[in-house]
């Protein structure tokens, strides 16, 4: 079972997102912006950070790279792709999901843990989690804050595509406390908090975030 | 050598903490008066040649998939006319 990797201009938490593969049992792969090939891998991570330094808007120039075409194909076909930070801009930019992310209503970078409640164990990424299991991982972000028009929101909450909110105060000013979001199958998924940070408790708050990589390896094996 | 400028801004209805802090700087600095502040962008495309009418449809194009996000953004397009 191999875990792709994306690593663009810019990215920061490739390295720790691949080793949170190895802690759940698979196979890291690291994958280059300027290469289509996917390498054979079973799902892909898109990793935070700022690539090409946030220009135009996060992840608007990422959206271009060759390797986002690939994975944008495949997602479409059901490989799973889970989006973090950075990677859930990147993923609304390519209108793999809905919505979009802005700067923080206060303006300030965040680094926190943060708690957050699993509404959607149904995805390729939560299903290790009991249904609203409520989780504390790492947030640190700038441009954090979810929005989308309220059709969107109605849809997204109606469809069950919320896969977790943000539980005490609302860090970054997301519509209706959005922390991540899943498409309508469920292969994709994009979250702001970082789960690759919270596999160890050497360096991590809690390892509650390496259910995400475990149960990636579940869906690949099970399909 | 034409130029086609396009600016772009949030809807309206997406908060702008940028103008926010740009509004802010306003009244620390003693000018008053000031209602609101939006913070845009400005692109300023220079062609090789004539502003024709298929020239400016491609930098529509492109301002539609790439300089802004229909999701959060409007935008205007405008030719500038010859440069030179």
């Amino acid at each position: 079972m191999k875990i792709g990797v994306v690593t663009f201009p810019g990215s920061l938490d490739d390295a720790d997102a691949r080793r949170a593969a190895t802690v759940a049992g698979a196979e890291p792969v690291a994958l280059w912006h300027g290469d289509a090939d996917l390498h054979g891998v079973d799902a892909v991570v898109l990793p935070g950070g700022f690539s090409y330094g946030d220009y135009l808007r996060a992840g608007a120039i990422s959206r271009f790279a060759p390797v986002m075409e690939t994975i944008i194909k495949k997602a479409g076909e059901g490989l799973p792709v889970l989006g973090i930070c950075n990677g859930f801009q990147v993923l609304c930019e390519s209108h793999l999901l809905p919505g979009a992310l802005i700067k923080n209503h206060h303006r300030k970078f965040i680094c926190k843990d943060q708690p957050l409640r699993i509404e959607n164990n149904r995805t390729a990424w939560t299903s290790d989690y009991d249904a609203n299991h409520e989780i504390t991982i790492v947030l640190k972000n700038q441009d954090g804050s979810y929005v989308a028009d309220e059709a969107t929101l109605d849809r997204l909450e109606g469809e069950g595509r919320v896969v977790a909110r943000y539980l005490a105060e609302n860090p970054n000013g997301s519509y209706r406390d959005i922390a991540g979001i899943t498409n309508e199958r469920g292969n994709v998924v994009g979250l702001m908090p970082h789960p690759e940070h919270c596999v160890e408790t050497l360096t991590g708050p809690t390892t509650d975030g390496l259910g995400f990589f475990t149960s990636v390896l579940k869906a690949v094996v099970s399909s | 050598m034409a130029r086609v400028v396009v600016d772009v801004m949030l809807k309206p209805e997406i908060l702008d903490p940028q103008g926010k802090a740009v509004h802010g700087a306003f009244g620390r600095l003693g000018f008053d008066g000031v209602a609101d502040v939006r913070q845009g962008k400005r692109f300023e495309i220079t062609l090789d040649g004539e502003a024709t009418e298929e020239r400016v449809a491609e930098i529509r194009k492109a301002a539609d998939t790439l300089l802004a996000n229909p999701v959060i953004e409007d935008y205007t397009l405008h030719v500038e006319g010859d440069a030179q």
